[in-house]
């Protein structure tokens, strides 16, 4: 099979030294150093009389078990297959989801051009200590920096000809076209590895020894195909760019992006390749004698491809080829990844994976290669090991992903910073990457930086190419992430190398690696502290050589506010300086960006700081003034940001030299300027030195006019950003001016307009109250609320928030307002529409205070008895606001004043609290709290007794609240018709099986032992020990444990009774029992220290004591509870007798759990210890001093 | 494994906090040493009980306090030679 790299002949051959020689044959792979071409039969494997493209859907067939039973009388596979491949071919749902859970398809294009970058080759570390030089030296780097711009001046050059039309030599036709780029690698969907730049050199190292064997190859069959223009072809090869090609041929192993991968990749191919699913033959080039075939001898012309042509195709199509490729490979038995779809998820020493995806058999494809391990180098077997243990770490259960993290970092130094960075970088370049997966290997990277320290050097670019990128991810964690690794690295490096290593990128040609590069710088500023950097950074702000090493530069500057915030204080004064006079530089984009970070400075360092920013308060306020468009938004950002930092005089004087320019920008048209402009009016507001008269007189009046215009409400960012600054200048220029501007447009026919004022409303009451509204105001107020609250067609929270805040705020002023609110509430209650009958409710509740402060009862009664009509609701929601609208009613209006009376309301309750629905429960619950806790007697017993079977029930709520107000109402009732009834329901529901109700039961019980005194319940409580039936000892044990926990010294009095039950808990067979009765354990010996039982917690240890040495960890940590416990009640000396005897003990298993008890011990009294020490025979360790006697 | 190696953590952790804390390798100078130390800070940080040990000594406190101080250095002598 002609390989994908066909296209690239032409090149090959025009770079070899023996130019046009060669003539490919039809059916020899091209890439002789890839295939390895030396096959004796180069048909072998072709069935050279059938064709071959129905050969092919027999095999697919074949695949399946390798012979077929029965003959075929169904549709052709090619008919079957039809919209399984190609245009027509159906979306696969799942591997759409797989898509969409990739981090490449949901970053914008800027964030995708991270593909774009290459992992640069090893840099020499300068600061090695035996000298040793591999890689390149900074020179080196800074060299091909300037010729990559410079190729970049050119192509645009190129491009900018091409552009006006000059354009006879540079418009060519591809001769060859190439087919579409999917189809190269099949069942693959990995799109196309990063595109590296200049490839064409690339692409030329790829093919040298191709060339060398081609050069080999008989001069006779020099095709007319090939370049016909061998001078043009060396003239290429000698023009300037050629010291460059120099230099990469120097370091290729560096300079191909994934040099393990590659490796891997190709060893990796008797699982890629087979006749079946791989369409690439199908589209490969065509080759020069099917081209000689096909067109006639005259009549064309063959053409020499262009200058600066880049074949399409890539070259990742190649290595996934295998080595021994001599044609079609008899596909094997076993080899479970000819089916396509399937993949190993049994990695031989790795163990079962969670996932094993197609794209990881690039990487980790050596590891099925089912190789010899007795016959590998050292170098070899380290590379395996690593990568089974990252291939643990992306792809393994966790428990295999922690112990494999482990042994990386532990062997870190062991394996080398070469193999292991070599291996991890390559995956994450990878394109189909997943967060969790980024997620793992950065933190592979993390924790092997950490070990490996300055061994690290040579690879901190090529580490910074790929976590750089993570500094402008959309996810915060990632963000922090990227920040942590860049931090640690430059920690690990030292300030010094990543200079030399980051410096030539800071004038890259790429906008994307300098904007990266300067958010990495920033990162190692906060690492190594802003003052190492400083020097450095103020010779990049005045670089003379170029403004792109200026403007990022500044960049930097930018981004260290942002990144530390106020920790830049120290040295404001230094960063200020640094790039003040980049302000006036001649590039208009050196300005815009100083200004910004300006305005990042200033806000980091707000409100302090004002000192540091006198030297460049002139030329920002001059400079405003001449700017114009985007330019201008920055300088008034900035500006915006400095001014809070002033004291009063002067952000007086400075507000109003540049208020003319705001407000001459209030008619931008600029989203941007809008923006900005708000942000500079919110500012200024709200320092000291601008007056509310000035406000009212220059400023407002524009405000209003251009910003209050029903278009603002439609687009989000300027409906928050208006809304903000009016409240801003509520502030100072009072209530009544601002609600008097805007109170009209609550009237207002749009819908989305309506919405704000009441927003913007709702927000300036809220913080400043309603004291200086008028009464023609607040009659205005009231109507346009009334109104916004009526005519709304999407029932919003703002609406019912504003309206709340408003008549709370109005107080008893809202009085005579209040008949006509009810009766709209009343009315909307009955509304047909679910959401306005709940908004009713829900407004019901936020002003039932002010009614009452109003004298209102009457109309609350009226309400409630409305809100009981209404109980019969079906939806949910709706329910849950009724109920929770009746709730606030009763607690303002009283119990005793409630109509409906409790005796009728709460039989109407009952059977509402087998509602499922959350919000039901939790209104339900509370309101049923309220009268068990205050007004229990309204209510007959029997009725209590009925909501305490239903109440069990909600113990099994998944909100924590409804399970906490269940319990407490439990207790409530107890307390109100004694606890025996409670009690017998409650051990009952001990016997159920759910876990989680059993708990909640026990709960509930220690709860009714604790309001009605301990001695109610626990008779009941001991005899229901003596059922037989683990649950339900448990059960009591537990219900033991929580009474006790919540009795505290109460448990003093009960001690001697429990101590039997606890005995017989201590010595059962059962694990979770003796667990259960060690927590009762600790809480009773923690009721009663100091209160004399210490016999019987003696006993209590003596029975805990050798429970001691169980493993499982839930029943260990409750034992040793326990007897820390035991111990604050017994005294630690008595506790520590029991100690001494297991601490030197010759079994490892029982020092181990003996040191736990003493640490904890000495943790918690240690001083209490001395006098319990041991005495010693010898006369070192005797402690003497205890022997003074007088 | 995991709870073996959060458990070993949580050693390490409890120990650089508190050094008379010990394991189970702990050995024995270690933990007489720490016993010495804990003991002589103890009489030092009870004033009644530096009173005593000084009647007892027939000297001042500050004296005592002193010598208990110095004698926290190597309290029960030389670390033992290790084996290997």
């Amino acid at each position: 099979m002609a390989g994908p790299q066909a296209g690239k002949k032409y090149k090959a051959s025009g770079a070899s030294e023996q130019p046009g020689s060669t003539k490919a044959s039809l059916s020899e792979a091209f890439d002789k150093n890839l295939y390895d071409g030396n096959s004796v039969d180069k048909f072998a494997g072709y069935d050279s009389s059938i064709a071959v493209r129905d050969e092919d859907d027999d095999m697919e067939d074949a695949d399946l078990n390798g012979r077929r039973l029965v003959g075929q009388y169904t549709a052709t596979a090619a008919q079957l297959n039809e919209y399984a491949q190609g245009d027509t071919a159906e979306a696969d749902i799942l591997m759409s989801r797989e898509e969409s859970a990739q981090i490449a398809s949901r970053e914008t294009d800027y964030q995708k051009r991270r593909f774009e970058r290459r992992l640069s080759p090893q840099r020499a570390d300068a600061f090695a200590q035996n000298g040793d030089d591999e890689g390149m030296a900074y020179k080196d780097v800074m060299k091909e920096r300037a010729i990559e711009r410079e190729e970049a001046r050119i192509q645009k050059l190129i491009e900018e000809r091409e552009a006006k039309g000059g354009n006879e030599v540079l418009d060519h036709q591809p001769t060859l076209k190439d087919s579409k780029e999917g189809a190269v690698v099949s069942g693959d969907k990995t799109p196309p590895a990063p595109k590296k730049k200049r490839r064409r050199w690339d692409a030329a190292i790829d093919d040298e020894p191709a060339n060398e064997e081609i050069k080999a190859e008989p001069e006779s069959k020099k095709s007319r195909w090939s370049p016909t223009d061998p001078p043009a072809a060396e003239k290429e090869a000698a023009a300037p760019a050629r010291s460059r090609w120099d230099t990469t041929a120097l370091a290729p192993a560096g300079a191909t992006p994934a040099p393990a991968a590659g490796e891997v990749a190709r060893s990796a191919i008797p699982n890629m390749f087979a006749f079946g699913t791989d369409v690439s033959n199908r589209n490969a080039p065509l080759s020069d004698e099917q081209l000689d075939m096909m067109f006639p001898a005259e009549g064309y012309k063959i053409l020499e491809p262009p200058p600066g042509y880049e074949p399409i195709r890539k070259a990742i199509g190649v290595p996934q080829l295998p080595t021994g490729y001599q044609g079609f490979l008899l596909p094997e038995e076993n080899n479970s990844n000819m089916m396509g779809t399937k993949l190993p998820t049994d990695i031989p020493g790795v163990g079962d994976l969670q996932f094993f995806k197609t794209e990881d058999m690039k990487y980790f494809g050596k590891l099925v290669d089912g190789a010899d391990e007795g016959d590998m180098t050292v170098d070899e077997l380290k590379e395996r090991k690593i990568m089974r243990l990252l291939l643990k770490v992306k792809n393994g259960t966790p428990p295999m992903r922690k112990t494999a993290l482990r042994q990386l970092t532990d062997n870190a130094r062991q394996f080398g910073p070469g193999p292991l960075f070599n291996q991890i970088l390559p995956l994450l370049m990878e394109r189909t990457l997943e967060d969790q997966e980024r997620h793992l290997l950065v933190k592979v990277i993390d924790r092997v930086l950490y070990k490996l320290d300055d061994l690290v050097r040579p690879y901190v670019h090529k580490i910074l190419v790929v976590i750089e990128p993570l500094l402008i991810d959309q996810d915060y964690y990632a963000r922090v992430e990227g920040r942590e690794i860049i931090s640690n690295l430059s920690k690990a490096a030292g300030l010094a190398h990543m200079i030399s290593t980051m410096r030539p990128d800071l004038d890259h040609q790429d906008e994307y690696v300098r904007n990266t590069t300067a958010r990495a710088f920033a990162v190692v500023a906060s690492a190594l502290g802003i003052p190492a950097l400083l020097p450095f950074l103020r010779a990049v702000c005045k670089s003379k050589k170029s403004w792109h090493a200026r403007h990022t530069g500044v960049k930097i500057v930018q981004q260290i506010p942002i990144l530390m915030g106020c920790a830049i204080l120290p040295h404001l004064k230094g960063l200020v300086d640094c790039i003040g006079e980049n302000l006036n530089d001649e590039q208009p984009k050196v300005r815009m960006v100083t200004a910004l970070a300006l305005a990042a400075l200033a806000e980091a360092a707000s409100p302090y700081g004002i000192e540091s920013f006198d030297d460049i308060l002139n030329p920002l306020w001059t400079g405003a003034r001449r700017q114009r468009g985007k330019a201008l938004a920055s300088f008034l950002k900035a500006v915006g940001y400095v001014i809070p930092l002033m004291d009063e005089e002067y952000s007086n004087y400075y507000t109003s030299q540049i208020m003319e320019i705001v407000i001459r920008e209030f008619q931008s048209p600029d989203e941007e300027m809008k923006k900005v402009v708000l942000k500079v009016v919110s500012q200024c507001s709200g320092t000291a030195g601008v007056t509310p008269v000035y406000l009212k007189d220059n400023v407002l009046n524009e405000f209003f006019k251009h910003f209050w215009v029903r278009r603002m409400a439609l687009d989000k960012r300027n409906y928050r950003q208006v809304v903000d600054t009016t409240v801003d200048l509520a502030q100072k220029s009072g209530v009544s001016e601002i609600v008097g501007r805007i109170v009209i447009n609550m009237k207002d026919e749009n819908e989305a307009y309506r919405k704000m004022t009441v927003e913007t409303i709702d927000k300036i009451i809220s913080t400043l109250g309603a004291h200086d509204i008028e009464q023609r105001l607040e009659e205005q107020l009231i109507d346009g609320v009334l109104v916004a609250f009526q005519d709304q067609t999407v029932e919003d929270p703002i609406v019912i928030d504003g309206f709340a805040t408003v008549v709370n705020a109005l107080g008893e002023r809202a009085k005579t307002y209040l008949p006509q609110i009810v009766a709209i509430v009343l009315a909307r209650l009955n509304n047909k529409s679910a959401t306005v009958r709940q908004q009713a409710a829900d407004l019901i509740s936020r002003i039932t205070f002010v009614m009452s402060k109003c004298d209102e009862d009457p109309q609350l009664i009226k309400l409630a008895q409305a809100l009981y009509e209404y109980l019969g609701e079906e939806y949910p929601d709706v329910l849950g606001s009724i109920l929770g609208a009746l709730r606030a009613i009763v607690t303002v209006v009283g119990l005793h004043a409630m109509q409906p009376p409790i005796k009728d309301l709460l039989p109407r309750l009952t059977p509402i609290l087998k509602n499922r629905h959350e919000k039901v429960q939790e209104n339900t619950i509370d309101l049923v709290g309220r009268i068990a806790d205050r007004g229990a007697d309204y209510v007959n017993p029997r009725e209590w007794m009925r909501i305490c079977f239903e109440l069990l029930d909600m113990l099994k709520a998944h909100k924590k609240g409804i399970r906490r107000a269940a319990n407490n109402t439990f207790g409530y009732i107890a307390k109100a018709i004694g606890p025996q009834d409670v009690l017998a329901t409650l051990l009952n529901n001990l016997r159920v099986q759910e876990r989680q109700s059993r708990v909640c039961t026990a709960v509930a019980i220690g709860i009714v032992a604790e309001t009605c005194a301990p001695f109610t319940v626990l008779p009941a409580l001991m005899n229901e020990y003596r059922v037989p039936e683990l649950n339900v000892q448990n059960g009591v044990l537990k219900s033991l444990s929580f009474m006790f926990e919540y009795i505290g010294e109460m448990a003093k009095d009960y001690v001697y009774a429990i101590t039997p039950l606890l005995e017989d808990a201590l010595i059962d067979r059962d694990q979770v029992h003796r667990q259960t009765a060690a927590s009762v354990v600790k809480h009773v010996a923690l009721g009663c220290v100091g209160l004399d039982c210490e016999d019987a917690m003696i006993h209590l240890l003596n029975l805990l004591w050798p429970n001691l040495f169980e493993t499982s960890p839930h029943v260990i940590d409750r034992i040793v509870e326990a007897i820390d416990g035991v111990r604050n009640a017994v005294g630690t000396p008595v506790v520590m007798n029991y100690v001494w005897a297991g601490l030197f003990h010759p079994a490892r298993k029982v020092r181990q759990p003996y040191w736990r008890i003493y640490n904890d011990a000495y943790v918690q009294s240690a001083d209490a210890m001395v006098p319990a020490y041991p005495a010693f025979e010898e006369k070192e360790s005797r402690r003497h001093e205890l022997e003074i006697f007088i | 494994m995991a709870d073996k190696l959060r458990a070993q953590q949580q050693l390490e952790a409890l120990q650089s906090r508190y050094i008379g804390t010990g394991n189970s390798d702990t050995t024995k100078f270690e933990w007489t040493s720490n016993i010495a130390r804990d003991s002589l800070s103890s009489y030092i940080g009870h004033p009644p009980m530096l009173q005593y040990m000084s009647i007892g000594l027939g000297q001042s406190r500050e004296k005592t306090r002193i010598q208990l101080l110095e004698r926290m250095i190597q309290p029960v002598g030389k670390p033992p030679e290790t084996q290997n």
